[in-house]
């Protein structure tokens, strides 16, 4: 059809040689189109159903399994489906918020996949017409001590700071994990949280038949062709990784694309009908989404794309995945006046297309016709029935892991200095936590990071979390524990959790078992947030992650937004005072499966993980909004990975006292991890208060000193007495040490 | 009426941060476009915020410094206007000469987001007369933040007071720990920490309200 300068085969020939192949279709899937279409789809329009039906922008293998998550309550503005999710916090304003995944990128080209996965997560985030207000991080790596992970975490580490640091958004959280599972697949994943004004809601659809359909930002090259595709495929080592599908980014450019972005909204936010960034499959995802949701068609004349290569061909320019760039669909008069806003910055602003009557999806290049498909085909791929089996480690159930631990003292600083234990700071000092001067919990500080909302009393706590090791153990109750952990943080702040987004790191979903883990991860996730009215309004699946036929662990990545409607009610981890009193929030019988203790001791994880107590959990997570509302508790901070001995050494750790601890159970206990259990400190004051208020589920276990050292004894006589310089030490400087 | 101005370079993202500051100790701060505007003359302060001038690709501050505004600031300082640049506002008064030395790279290279206590130096300047306490806790943000400056440059710096504060450690390897530094008639001055982000009990930090009430001080009433 096209007279381009590169030679492409002939429709006949993308058939003969099955070059869809390689894009990703599947002989089935070309037929159909085949049939829909009447004919032989061209390479360009092969190309658009490649990069459209890949699981990356169709999730059409995971679909059957995310559209049952649980995603409506009151405060539920905008649920899954656009850039963004959307809650109602009140007075006009609203929270926006995803979280996306930047894996295959990362492990490819660790600083420019980082970088362009904030790029492109903030995006989401503002094309919803909100300010963007902070970042965080959720990054899982292998081994510590293997060169390969000190690249990848110095690449991804520097490439977060570039990126963020200088588009000027605080990054004020998120997490990094260590397991041997990630060491040839690593997971970056990222969240950021927009603030809305109500009235400047925006989504990504084209509707009004004659509206323009305006291209702004960058330029469009030929990086990050088919990244959608390459980010549905696993890796084989052998290979030579496909670096050309690695996006670059360039914040300076992005942050010009924002302010304007949000500015034409206060401008002319009524004439504008709908914004989309263009992020997988860049161009034709973008405006294609836009003109289905509107059940319209679209024509676009790719001659006007602005362009930073020469002879682009259709099939580049609507497959590129170049950073920085929008689609705007506005109302023809108001065309001019919005692209002068943009080009009053240097920015590219040209009207690209037109919202057309019909279902065509139609593209023109140098006066000939290109693609001409319709557009509610080319954005449903077909459905899939995804086989599932409970894998072979989840049928025989291995005995419960008992801990004889000789040196509890010893224990415990080994401990402190496992990777997933011991302090990040020395990564997460390169990244701006404090720019906007909104930041009122950083990192370290407390459980979930806190970001104030100026003009208002109210604040914003939160935060990531992943535990694989449970996912792994157990895919459902894994789930049910990456729910409940992220709400515990953000309870922890004396915030109330409002609603949820996910990450859903998994191998090849045409595993089964891979599958049945995916299913099941999210039923877990999806049985917690009901439980704890968190609604699920957005989310984003990575599968794949796999190399040479080894999938990682099951790994569902939760982060979570917490409204504190007062910044007196915020509370942190730091104990306050001497003499105050330490409780244990929800003692119960140990458990050390999946534990942090038996991955350290045995080099393994086995055992059964105990059913989640629903009306339990529940309550004892009312209790302790109850207690900081009502001002009752000096800090508080969750139990995790370490249990209580950790829980007890972090939150001595940015103070100078000690702590006195006396268990009513055996001194191993304190390492055991049961899910919804906090230690709080409370003033002699609030003292009765607290207990009246808690009953049995707190118990008083102990009290802060003024003499620096960390001792616990148990009712079997075993004690650990160490001094907090010691404790201080294993955790501030041995993963530092590690990663030099 | 006293006015401040903050300019906007693009890419400059404390400049919120900074309004803020200036608006919460009623200095009536006005935001300047650094291509657009030429006159600076109604000021009596105006302040260079932090962030990436240009994207700083070249070196920081290095495109700044030929943007339209910079003649108008440049005629401030002459005039004596106070004039203050905050981390990239900093990079820019040097790469214009307005202040001596250079900022480069962090000596272990790499962006510090942290507090840092820094004391101050030269406690009778326009910039610290407010401050009770000889030493301060400040945040850092930067990846270019090592002062430099040579032998003669240093000499002239102490023989006209005009190092105003010093790192107590120091965190990104810059010659006599030097955190910020004025010009020889001391109206205006270049650092690398952030005191607009440290004005309220409830962000953690209030030790940067000193700056802007010594500056608030130094102005005609």
């Amino acid at each position: 059809m096209s007279t381009t300068q590169v030679q492409e085969p002939t429709p006949n020939e993308i058939k003969d040689t099955k070059l869809y192949q390689a894009w990703g279709l599947t002989d089935a899937e070309y037929e159909l189109i085949e049939q829909k279409l009447q004919r032989l789809p061209n390479y360009t329009e092969t190309g658009l159903f490649s990069a459209m039906w890949s699981e990356h922008c169709s999730y059409k293998k995971s679909k059957p399994v995310l559209k049952t998550f649980w995603s409506k309550n009151d405060r539920v503005l905008q649920g899954p489906g656009e850039g963004a999710g959307i809650l109602d916090i009140g007075d006009n304003q609203a929270v926006v918020f995803k979280a996306e995944s930047h894996n295959h990128p990362s492990a490819v080209e660790p600083y420019e996949g980082a970088a362009t996965g904030v790029g492109g997560i903030l995006r989401d985030i503002f094309s919803m017409g909100a300010q963007p207000i902070a970042v965080l991080d959720s990054l899982q790596f292998g081994n510590p001590d293997q060169a390969e992970t000190k690249r990848l975490i110095d690449g991804v580490v520097a490439g977060i700071a570039g990126y963020g640091n200088a588009i000027g958004i605080p990054t004020v959280g998120g997490a990094t994990n260590f397991d041997a599972t990630y060491q040839q697949n690593p997971l970056v994943n990222v969240m950021a949280v927009g603030l809305l004004n109500q009235a400047d809601l925006h989504v990504g659809q084209a509707r009004g038949i004659g509206n323009a359909v305006i291209y702004v930002g960058a330029t469009t090259g030929r990086d990050g062709i088919h990244g959608a595709t390459f980010a549905s495929s696993e890796f084989d080592s052998h290979q030579d990784q496909n670096r050309s599908a690695v996006q670059v980014g360039d914040p300076f450019m992005e942050k010009l694309v924002m302010d304007t972005t949000l500015n034409a909204v206060r401008e002319f936010g009524a004439h504008i009908v709908g914004i989309q960034d263009m992020g997988a499959a860049g161009l034709v995802s973008s405006t294609a989404e836009m003109a289905d949701k509107a059940g319209r068609g679209m024509q676009l004349n790719l001659d006007r794309v602005p362009q930073r290569e020469a002879h682009m061909t259709p099939y580049e320019l609507m497959l590129s995945e170049s950073q920085e760039r929008m689609i705007l669909v506005v109302e023809p008069e108001y065309a001019q006046s919005i692209m002068d806003l943009f080009k009053a910055q240097d920015l590219n602003a040209v009207q690209i297309g037109t919202v057309t009557d019909g279902k065509q999806y139609q593209l023109y290049f140098q006066d000939e016709l290109v693609a001409d498909v319709p557009v509610d085909f080319l954005t449903s791929a077909p459905k899939m029935h995804m086989a599932q089996t409970k894998p072979a480690r989840l049928e025989k159930v291995a005995s419960d892991y008992q801990p004889d631990l000789a040196q509890p003292s010893e224990t415990l600083l080994a401990l402190l200095a496992q990777p997933n234990v011991a302090s990040k700071a020395s990564l997460y000092r390169h990244f701006d936590c404090s720019v906007k001067a909104n930041t009122v919990v950083k990192p370290g500080q407390a459980d979930a990071a806190i970001v104030r909302i100026r003009q208002t009393d109210k604040a914003l706590a939160m935060t990531t979390d992943i535990n694989s090791r449970l996912t792994y153990l157990d895919p459902f109750i894994g789930g049910q524990r990456a729910l409940l952990e992220a709400a515990q943080n953000i309870v922890a702040t004396g915030a109330t959790p409002i609603g949820i987004t996910d990450c859903l790191n998994f191998g090849n979903p045409d595993d089964p078992e891979i599958y049945y883990e995916l299913a099941q991860s999210v039923a877990g996730i999806n049985d917690m947030a009901q439980l704890l009215n968190t609604p699920v309004i957005s989310g984003n699946v990575s599968l794949y992650n796999e190399t040479d036929g080894v999938a990682i662990h099951p790994t569902p990545m939760v982060g979570m937004v917490g409204l504190i409607s007062n910044t007196d009610l915020i509370v942190t981890q730091n104990f306050k005072a001497v003499d105050d009193e330490i409780y244990l929030i929800n003692p119960q019988p140990a458990e050390f499966n999946g534990s942090e203790l038996q991955n350290m001791v045995q080099g393994q994880l086995s055992g059964a993980l105990k059913p989640i107590d629903h009306k339990q959990v529940q309550a004892i997570m009312e209790k302790v909004q109850t207690a900081t509302k009502r001002h009752l508790v000096q800090s508080v901070h969750d139990l995790s990975e370490g249990g209580l001995a950790v829980a007890l050494s972090e939150s001595l750790m940015e103070t100078p006292f000690g702590a006195q601890v006396e268990l009513k159970t055996p001194l191993n206990d304190i390492f055991s991890e049961v899910p919804a259990q906090f230690i709080v400190s409370v003033s002699s004051a609030q003292q009765q208060a607290f207990e009246d208020l808690m009953g049995t589920a707190a118990m008083k276990i102990g009290k802060i000193t003024p003499v620096p050292e960390l001792h616990i004894i148990g009712n079997d006589a075993k004690e650990i007495q160490l001094p907090m310089t010691q404790v201080k030490e294993k955790y501030k400087d041995s993963l530092w040490q590690r990663l030099q | 009426m006293v006015k401040t101005a903050v300019v906007r370079f693009p890419g400059s993202n404390c400049d919120e941060d900074l309004f803020y500051a200036l608006a919460d100790l009623n200095l009536n701060p006005v935001f300047v476009s650094a291509q657009e505007e030429s006159d600076l003359s109604d000021y009596a302060a105006i302040f260079l915020p932090g962030g990436f001038s240009y994207g700083d690709y070249l070196r920081t501050g290095a495109i700044a410094r030929f943007s339209p505004i910079m003649d108008a600031v440049r005629h401030a300082a002459d005039a004596g206007q106070l004039v203050v640049g905050i981390c990239n506002g900093f990079q820019i008064l040097t790469e214009s000469g307005l202040l001596p030395g250079q900022l480069m790279q962090n000596a272990t290279p790499g962006f510090i987001c942290d507090e840092v206590m820094v004391n101050i130096t030269n406690p009778n300047s326009a910039f610290t007369r407010a401050y009770t306490s000889t030493s301060v806790k400040l945040p850092i943000a930067h990846a270019d933040g090592r002062y430099y400056a040579d032998a003669a440059t240093l000499q002239e710096l102490v023989e006209h007071q005009q190092i105003i504060l010093t790192y107590q450690d120091n965190v990104n390897g810059s010659v006599e720990q030097i955190a910020g530094i004025t010009n020889v008639a001391g109206n205006v001055i270049g650092l690398m920490p952030h005191p607009e982000r440290a004005m309220e009990a409830l962000i953690g930090n209030v030790d940067g309200r000193g700056f802007f009430e010594s500056i608030q001080a130094s102005l005609p009433a």
